[in-house]
């Protein structure tokens, strides 16, 4: 029997057997690859069957496209099942998007918009240059400009008083300051408890402890109803402001978390090669510790993000409408009473917080992949 | 190192090193160390005075504190007792003292270090551009020289996970250089390496030797101590056992342990 061996030959590389690739090796493997992977299978298609022909024929097929009252959206007048009645949205989309700001003014409020997608379009495409201007237009221009032109006061613009804004104007302000507010200020949290001084550490955690023991709503009425008491006489902070400041530190709390987190997974090894280049504390942690501790975690920060966009629904309870707020006042009027006014009112808004929070989930991932330089293998 | 062209190269390479170690400025002087961590001690009181232009290989057991000795030279472990002067500069707990001499001594890491984040190219550019307040442009060209140097030129602009573990550590080596070091350090620079990745990480070493580098080496690859060390080191329990020259070092050892140490990984 021969007990040794020598190659003479190397073996070419191969492609896979066919049944493994494309659509039919996918379906294959992944769909039908064992008794579990069909029944689910099997389960979600069931569940699309008894879920989209609804929902389809809600929004679209049976939906109110046309009309101008309550009238046009009851199926007496429709004579046949009524969906979705979107001359109702059509008839209070200015109130959704702009609340009570006054309707001759309305045009600042778009051309913030449209200045806050012109700084911010070039900076979430990679191949476009400038970033760190553009980064300073968005991050730091921007919010000034955008304050300039919503409430006004300067420049010949008349004043609008926080109290008239609402609708989707709120939503966004709200989770626009709580993003480029948080994130700076856990970064700042997180490193202060990570942080060898004593001191700095036990102060960044009172601080997240106590912000995080705090549910927002407590937060939102503390600062709207109790602060004004506790202020010397005559000094008044706008309570648009005092929202805004709460949901910063509020979030600013759970950031830190999040980037503490991202933290701990940066190997000592880095702190150290980045010392031994003679890089101080301040270098280190901006060019080398920190990219990789947010890279970490931007799962964990776009889920802080859209958590936030969410719960700016809370400032209705201290009488702040955003834009959920702003659809359940337009569910009192009478002009709009019908059967499917909640329901299409609803929809709507259920539509664009989906759409924007699914846009953040979409671009994190894209970006957790550019950055991907082959950590994982 | 049986091969007699090897240990030819290794006689011509001895002969031209043991020409740059005449000059008599002291690079390292570690004065008494005293180390503990929590309660175990350490360090015990290790001295050693490393001239401009030596290239010193420590060896010992493992937990016999070589490494932690070697990162005594740039604090990165900080002692209680003792002193280290590093081309002139005492540390202390000045900080501007310590980003000084950190500034002058390179460190290469067992694990490499580099940042995973960055290019190789930005890897070698950061302390440079950062630290040193280089312009961009300048401190690429000299990140080039340096990975040409080190015989990956061609590898700039991939990212460090992408590159073999013998690819890496020769970047972390170039990275090192691109600081202008006076004086380099090496923690088992090649121990985490594949077999066939060592030879090509020695070389350059070797190659940095021949150049006149002062350096500092923890290493057990005693084929490359025969041939670069001007001195070698053996250390266990926390102190210095035997300081030699390496041709008594490793054929008439004084102390038992070296002897035992070498009975241990010679075969």
């Amino acid at each position: 029997m021969d007990t040794t061996f020598v190659r003479r030959e190397l073996i070419a590389p191969l492609p896979p057997p066919l049944a493994t690739r494309g659509m039919l090796g996918f379906a294959r493997q992944r769909l039908f690859g064992s008794v579990l992977n069909t029944a689910l299978t099997l389960l979600s298609l069931l569940l699309l069957i008894v879920v989209l022909p609804p929902l389809l024929r809600f929004l679209i097929i049976d939906a109110v496209w046309d009309g101008a009252s309550r009238v046009d959206c009851l199926p007496e007048t429709q004579g046949r099942p009524v969906g979705a009645c979107w001359p109702f949205v059509a008839a209070k989309f200015r109130q959704f998007m702009y609340g009570f700001y006054p309707e001759a003014e309305q045009w600042r409020i778009n051309v913030t918009y449209a200045l806050g997608v012109i700084l911010l379009v070039p900076l979430l495409i990679p191949r476009v240059p400038y970033k760190t201007w553009n980064a300073i237009a968005f991050f730091g221009l921007f919010p000034l400009v955008a304050f300039v032109l919503l409430v006004g006061d300067v420049l010949g613009l008349p004043h609008v008083e926080t109290r008239l804004w609402g609708g989707m104007l709120v939503t966004l302000v709200i989770t626009f300051t709580g993003i480029i507010g948080s994130l700076p200020l856990g970064v700042l949290l997180a490193l202060g408890r990570a942080s060898k001084l004593p001191v700095v550490r036990m102060l960044a955690t009172i601080f997240i402890e106590f912000w995080r023991g705090v549910p927002l709503i407590t937060v939102l009425f503390f600062a709207t109803y109790m602060l004004p008491l506790f202020l010397p006489g005559n000094w008044r902070i706008d309570p648009m402001l005092r929202v805004l400041i709460g949901v910063v530190l509020f979030a600013g709390a759970y950031m830190a978390e999040v980037v503490r987190g991202g933290l701990q997974a940066v190997p000592r090894g880095q702190y150290e090669g980045a010392t031994a280049l003679g890089l101080g504390y301040w270098r280190m942690m901006g060019f080398v510790i920190m990219p990789q501790a947010l890279k970490h975690v931007i799962p964990g920060i776009v889920n802080s993000f859209i958590a936030l966009f969410k719960d700016t629904t809370l400032v209705l309870i201290v009488s702040i409408f955003d834009l959920l707020g702003q659809l359940r006042a337009s569910f009192a009027d009478p002009n709009w009473a019908t059967p499917v006014t909640l329901f299409t009112g609803f929809a709507f808004a259920g539509i664009i917080y989906l759409v924007i929070s699914f846009a953040m989930s979409r671009y994190a991932l894209y970006t957790e992949r550019r950055l991907d330089t082959g950590a994982r293998r | 190192m049986t091969n007699t062209t090897e240990a030819a190269a290794n006689s011509a390479g001895r002969a031209k090193l043991a020409m740059r170690t005449t000059a008599n400025e002291v690079a390292v002087d570690i004065m008494s160390l005293n180390k503990w961590f929590g309660i175990f001690h350490v360090l015990r009181d290790v001295s050693l005075k490393v001239m401009r232009g030596e290239r010193i290989v420590v060896c010992g057991p493992s937990g016999s504190g070589k490494s932690t000795l070697l990162r005594c030279v740039n604090r990165i472990e900080d002692w209680q007792q003792g002193r280290v002067i590093v081309d002139g500069v005492e540390l202390t707990e000045d900080l501007k003292a310590i980003d000084e001499v950190r500034r002058e001594v390179g460190m290469v890491f067992q694990q490499f270090n580099l940042f995973p984040h960055l290019s190789v190219l930005e890897n070698c550019t950061l302390a440079p551009i950062r630290v040193r307040h280089m312009p961009r442009r300048t401190a690429e060209e000299l990140a080039r020289h340096y990975l040409a140097r080190v015989r990956i030129p061609e590898q700039a602009d991939k990212y460090p996970l992408q590159l073999s573990g013998g690819q890496q550590q020769r970047v972390a080596i170039a990275r090192a250089l691109c600081m202008h070091p006076k004086i380099m350090l090496f923690d088992e620079p090649t121990s985490a390496l594949d077999p066939e990745m060592v030879k090509e990480v020695l070389d350059t070493m070797v190659g940095l030797a021949m150049d006149g580098m002062t350096m500092l080496v923890v290493s057990h690859e005693m084929g490359f101590a025969r041939q670069v060390a001007s001195r070698m080191v053996l250390m266990d329990a926390g102190q210095i056992v035997e300081i030699n020259e390496p041709k008594t070092f490793f054929e008439h050892p004084q102390h038992e342990r070296t002897r035992l140490f070498l009975s241990q990984i010679l075969h």
